[in-house]
């Protein structure tokens, strides 16, 4: 007895990859000229749903590849391999201001990846699917360790990666929110580098002397190579990066990579003196109609007193800059701009290299994961929520975080791998 | 200070059928390097391959197009540090490589050594690794233990809403509950069932033992998540002969399509399929021993008989059949078999069902690919209880280019006879 009815196959290559990984997604097995969605589903740690979906028709073949036929519509369109992933936003009736992080770096993202029939764009969950497949992004690859730092009062993660070493070292750090962001330094582990995530806003008085600390721990680590190490920095962690190269003696980076920073702070303070002279601008604070927050200005105008602005000019490694042109949050293309003035003036501008991308904002991170362009904020030691405007549009942001995260581990294997002594 | 190359493995976790990129950069230029594979087996053998590459100008080496100059194997290899794998110097002997639990990957460290380093690996710190899983199971795929009516079985199934076609699969004569097979099979959208039916108490009769099969076949027939008419039987060595048998003699059964791997159409013991699973009457005269010793069941059933009692009728076969055979299998005469099963079917007019994939200078055991080829392991004779070491037959790189050809062939005859195929006319479909 026949049955009437056809079934479709869909597959994604890998069906476990890592977070920077491309996958493919195939439907075949499909009517030709058959219009139908391609939807994804991710739950996160706390609950929230995300989900996009692009619409697609079948090809002659019955066959949908999303690597190579356009989406004609949805949360993405056009030929966007990775568009399932990158566009994933908040499921209607969320709370507001969502980011998605994944705080347990351990396990994986799990992605449900669906079809439907037709061209759907909401009511997902009532439908029913033509087919369905989990696929999981890992942050940590096999074989990476994981390693809980408490020596000499430093509170951090290290994660090592597979094999004998020793390693190039990184110290990651992360932004005004504080606490211990674990995910990118696991990222980073995954591709060679022995990454130290620290925690450096437990307390507001934390000192200058905290960082070197941690700096020499991951020094003196058997598995680290003493000489090559780089500091990777966003947003404030940016700033803590630039001043400790510039200011410390400890403190000699090989490479140093600033996402969303900037080299404006008071210079010859600790971070609770920088961030009271922030404060001092509060009123400079705009609003968006949304309400969102705008702190870009707070820290403009980029001031000529070289005792409010790290001396570049005095910096002896690469910097790699990544600028986001629609950073709502702090004035990073300025500041980019009088760094590479500085930087000119002083003769070392041969170390500077800018990536800067147009319509991108405050959060580049990692490719392929969701972009936020306003999210819940809680600076670190504060019990204020605001919604903070971030900035940046959707596809030029998430164009900007594949290329950059691409540049970025080039950049460090040039310096901290393939460089000589 | 020695320049630290950077190794690379994508995808960092694969399935088992999923190829892989192996890549070495930073070494300094035209270096000799060693890449090696090591895995520990749940028996916790250790398992290893290695290649012998020079890097490029540019300090690069590409496993997946650069020539490997010599060591387990040699050539543009993209699996090579996988499926030339093999026991490590001093283990036990007759060993065999295969994954009971599938719920957990193998996992497998790469290395990448200085220079030409054929031996003691493990005494030196090779320059990097990486450790890779390969996994049976693709995420989301549901195990479930068939405990029912004295079958004894494993179900394989796969993500999504489903219904989905299925495939009953089984194994030889080795016995036991084989699972990978069934789990990958599942990760490419079949329900499926792995099969112990050695364990089974006695066949006593013929009709004793068809009653089994079709219970076996009922219980993934009936299965709410599967397609009614749309179920296989995939059956290797001893499980090729049931499949057959089942196809041919069953009444309420009516399998859409029939793999074979290193089948054959013709009982072992000679007379009655209850036989095959008794053993007793097997004729083990004409089982010979090569030079080491080591034990050759193929003329067993030499010559293909002409006695029609003797062997399945495959004149009775109603759905499309492959074969898939390799021509130096020293453990059962499946060449011969094929070539007899397709007079036969000529014969009665139904030979349009049959295709035949013959690999030159691969053995029995063709598996899923880049997994390690055994010329010979250890067995026990399941009636007699006696250990042996079989001759499998094969030759490590054509048996593993012919499990990479045949597992996607496999796949392609599965898909193209099980997955209702959607003509324009067709209304949408029901669920």
């Amino acid at each position: 007895m026949e049955t009437n009815l056809w079934r479709l196959l869909l597959s994604v290559q890998p069906s476990r990859g890592l977070v920077d990984e491309k996958f493919s997604v195939r439907v075949q097995n499909a009517p030709p000229a058959h219009p139908l969605t391609m939807h994804a589903l991710l739950h996160s740690e706390d609950g929230d749903t995300w989900e996009a979906f692009g619409h697609y028709v079948t090809d002659s073949g019955g066959d949908v590849n999303v690597s190579e036929d356009p989406s004609l519509g949805g949360t993405y369109d056009g030929v966007e391999p990775m568009g399932l992933l990158w566009s994933l936003r908040p499921a209607p009736g969320s709370r507001p201001g969502l980011r998605f992080r994944k705080r347990d770096a351990q396990t994986p993202m799990q992605v449900r990846l669906s079809v439907y029939q037709g061209h759907q764009s909401e009511g997902f969950m009532d439908r029913a699917v033509l087919a369905s497949v989990m696929v999981e992004r890992w942050y940590m690859a096999p074989g990476v360790r994981r390693v809980n730092i408490t020596e000499g009062g430093v509170t951090g993660t290290l994660f090592l990666p597979p094999g004998p070493g020793p390693f190039p070292g990184l110290m990651d750090l992360w932004g005004g929110g504080g606490g211990l962001v674990e995910y990118r330094p696991a990222l980073l582990a995954s591709h060679g580098f022995a990454s130290l995530a620290l925690d450096y806003l437990k307390q507001a008085d934390v000192k200058n002397e905290y960082f070197e600390d941690a700096y020499r721990v991951l020094q003196q680590h058997p598995q680290v190579c003493k000489n090559r190490i780089g500091l990777v920095g966003l947003s404030f962690g940016s700033s803590v990066a630039l001043k400790m190269s510039v200011y410390s003696n400890v403190i000699q980076p090989r490479c140093i990579v600033c996402v969303s920073g900037s080299h404006i702070q008071h210079v010859g303070g600790t971070l609770a003196d920088i961030f009271a002279d922030i404060a001092k601008n509060q009123k400079k604070t705009r609003y968006n109609e949304e309400n969102q927050v705008i702190w870009r200005d707070l820290l403009l105008p980029v001031p000529t007193d070289l005792s409010k602005k790290v001396d570049v000019g005095r910096l002896q490694c690469p910097l790699l800059l990544v600028v986001g042109e629609d950073d709502q949050n702090w004035p990073v293309p300025e500041s980019a701009d009088d760094m590479r003035e500085m930087m000119e003036g002083a003769g070392n501008s041969h170390l500077l290299t800018v990536l800067s991308y147009p319509r991108a904002g405050h959060l580049i991170e990692p490719p392929y994961s969701p972009h936020c362009r306003a999210g819940t904020f809680m600076a670190a030691g504060s019990r204020k929520k605001f919604i903070a405007l971030w900035g940046g549009e959707v596809a030029p942001h998430s164009r900007a975080q594949e290329d950059a995260w691409r540049k970025t581990l080039d950049f460090l294997r040039e310096n901290l791998y393939c460089s000589a002594d | 200070v020695t320049v630290t190359p950077i190794l690379s493995v994508l995808p960092t976790r694969g399935l088992v059928d999923e190829k892989f990129k192996v890549a070495l950069e930073n070494l300094p230029p035209r270096f000799p390097v060693t890449l090696h594979s090591l895995h520990q087996s749940e028996d916790k053998d250790y398992w290893e391959a290695f290649g012998y590459y020079v890097s490029d100008d540019r300090g690069r080496v590409t496993v997946s197009q650069d020539a490997s100059l010599g060591g387990t194997y040699t050539g543009a290899e993209p699996m090579g540090l996988l499926w030339s794998m093999r026991p490590v110097p001093g283990s036990r002997t007759g060993l065999r490589l295969r994954k009971m639990d599938v719920q957990s990957p193998m996992v497998v460290l790469i290395s990448a050594y200085k220079g030409h380093v054929f031996e003691g690996f493990r005494e030196q710190p090779p320059m990097a690794s990486a450790v890779t899983e390969r996994w049976y199971m693709a995420p989301g795929v549901q195990r479930i233990d068939i405990r029912e009516r004295g079958v004894k079985g494993t179900i394989f199934i796969p993500q999504g809403p489903g219904p989905f076609p299925g495939v009953l699969d089984m194994w030889g004569g080795g016995g036991g509950l084989v699972e990978y097979r069934s789990a990958l099979l599942a990760s490419h959208g079949f329900v499926s069932m792995a099969l112990d039916y050695l364990s089974f108490e006695t066949f006593k009769t013929h009709n004793e033992c068809l009653s089994y099969f079709e219970k076996v076949f009922s219980i993934i027939q009936q299965h709410p998540q599967v397609i009614k008419d749309r179920v296989g039987i995939c059956g290797l060595s001893l499980g090729a002969t049931v499949t057959l048998t089942m196809a041919a003699y069953c009444k309420s059964i009516s399998p859409r399509c029939c793999v074979c791997i290193s089948g054959s159409h013709v009982f072992p013991s000679g007379v009655s399929f209850a036989e095959v699973f008794q053993f007793k009457e097997m004729d083990m005269g004409k089982a010979r021993l090569d030079e080491q010793k080591r034990v050759i069941w193929r003329d067993m059933i030499l010559p293909i008989p002409t006695d029609p009692q003797r062997k399945v009728a495959m004149g009775r076969i109603k759905c499309p059949l492959l074969l898939v055979n390799g021509d130096d299998d020293q453990n059962w005469a499946t060449v011969e078999s094929a070539e007899d099963m397709a007079k036969m079917m000529r014969a009665a007019g139904n030979d349009h069902l049959l295709t035949t994939l013959t690999y030159h200078d691969a053995g029995h055991l063709i598996e899923p690919p880049y997994t390690p080829h055994f010329r010979a392991s250890n067995f026990i004779v399941q009636h007699s209880k006696q250990k042996v070491v079989m001759l499998w037959g094969g030759q490590t790189k054509p048996h593993a280019d012919a499990q990479e050809d045949s597992w996607e062939k496999i796949l392609a005859f599965l898909r193209q006879h099980l997955y209702p195929c959607p003509s324009s006319s067709l209304p949408q479909a029901k669920l």
